[in-house]
């Protein structure tokens, strides 16, 4: 097995490896549909989500890399970090087609996350780090497109079939208490916020609002409101769900070291 | 020593090689049509610069594009080759030359729309796509995605038959 890699871990790292981490996992939950997508074209659309946000996390990967300057690379940040050491947010991480959760979920989450990214890509294009920028500046281009297919469907689902209903209704009542943890500040947001890396995580609040509220409206869903439960997926404090997700991403990198094709 | 005799320089061999490196996954186009090759130099130390913007953040056929350019530059003679991946500013679709949206239709599938259009609303693909085979724009969207991470799929409801959109972006 190959050893796990440790970084030093600067509020900057910490920063870039947040997003990093959420199109990472984010990517590989929509990956778990390919070959089960209730039609064809949207087990393509699922794919091709994936592989977009693989695309950036890979980008933003080789980045941290580059500002941990460990000597590590994109593929040893993918896949030989231990659990503690991946900052994605939890709502990442929940499964999409276990435990309760179903292609309702999947749609939902879909559009909480795009509409999260995209306000965050539009900020980090004023990055005082240019290849942050530049990565940021592609990725907005891309997510513009997930949030309109997301939009879609939660939208035909939420005010589709008392069936289609009832589940979207109870996805959101799955999703919400994990929403705020996207908008929840700490230490290593006000370091990006002071040195203009990138917009801290309540910055975000008033665009992914503006961009769910209409379609929660359309979709006959209610926002839910504030709980006291939070979760801590960007401090690495994970659900119970991520250690087997890491198992299964990570297994071919583990077994075979270095392996590549 | 015939005066006529004109000798194309490096730079303008090497663009007109890559213009006959095509995209592996839309074959129809080459590199040059699709507006990857943002610059081609020579540098001082006799190497060949090529800058290329990929379209896709997760396009699998990047690193593809990327050999077979090597691979033609330096079957013509015109090597060393260094590529060099440039990410800003990001890709357009308004990058395809006019030549290669010609030839993206008579392939069957509809060229992009100006995305400067679209740009402004969320729904960016809110508009009437025209079928690429009978020219209806009686046309219906299947799914925002396909095949490859930069193309739509639809159907024309004139003469039934299914085809792809390359994405505005």
């Amino acid at each position: 097995m190959a050893a796990s890699v440790r970084l030093q871990l600067t509020p900057d790292v910490r920063y870039v490896l947040r997003i990093a981490d959420t199109c990472l996992v984010h990517a590989q939950r929509l990956a778990e549909w390919c070959g089960h997508a209730p039609v064809l074209e949207e087990d393509i659309a699922l794919a091709n989500l994936g592989l977009d946000l693989l695309g950036q996390a890979r980008a933003l990967l080789a980045h941290a890399a580059r500002l941990e300057a460990g000597g590590h690379d994109e593929d040893a940040l993918a896949f030989l970090r231990d659990e503690r050491d991946y900052f994605n947010v939890t709502l990442a991480e929940l499964p999409l087609r276990r435990g309760g959760a179903d292609f309702a979920d999947t749609q939902l989450r879909c559009l909480i996350v795009a509409a999260w990214l995209l306000p965050l890509w539009q900020g980090l294009a004023n990055s005082c780090d240019r290849e942050l920028a530049a990565i940021a500046g592609k990725a907005e281009k891309e997510t513009r497109y997930h949030l309109e297919h997301a939009t879609d469907w939660v939208v035909r689902l939420g005010d589709g079939s008392e069936e289609s209903t009832r589940r979207m209704r109870a996805a959101v009542g799955r999703a919400a208490p994990y929403v705020a943890e996207l908008f929840d500040d700490d230490a290593v947001d006000a370091a990006a916020a002071a040195t203009k890396l990138g917009p801290p995580a309540s910055a975000l609040r008033k665009a992914w609002l503006a961009a769910v509220q209409p379609v929660f409206a359309d979709a006959q869903l209610t926002l839910p409101a504030n709980t006291a439960f939070r979760s801590h997926g960007k401090r690495g404090v994970h659900s119970e769900h991520m250690g087997f997700l890491l198992a299964e991403m990570q297994h071919l990198q583990r077994a075979f070291p270095g392996g590549v094709w | 020593m015939s005066a006529s005799l004109v000798v194309e320089d490096r730079v303008a061999q090497a663009w007109r090689v890559l213009d006959g490196v095509l995209d592996p996954e839309v074959p129809a186009l080459s590199v040059v049509d699709l507006g990857i090759v943002r610059e081609v130099a020579e540098a001082p130390d006799g190497g060949l610069d090529i800058a290329l913007t990929p379209t896709y953040s997760g396009c699998p056929a990047t690193e593809v594009i990327e050999s077979d350019i090597r691979c033609a530059i330096e079957a013509a003679g015109l090597g060393p080759v260094r590529i060099t991946q440039r990410l800003a500013p990001a890709w357009s679709s308004d990058w395809i030359s006019a030549k290669g949206k010609r030839k993206l239709a008579a392939y069957g599938i509809a060229p992009p729309g100006c995305r400067s259009d679209e740009v402004s609303a969320v729904r960016v693909m809110a508009h009437k796509v025209a079928c690429p085979r009978c020219a209806s724009l009686h046309t219906e969207r299947l799914s925002l995605f396909g095949s490859t991470a930069c193309k739509s799929t639809y159907r024309c409801l004139d003469c039934r038959e299914p085809f792809e959109y390359f994405k505005p972006i």
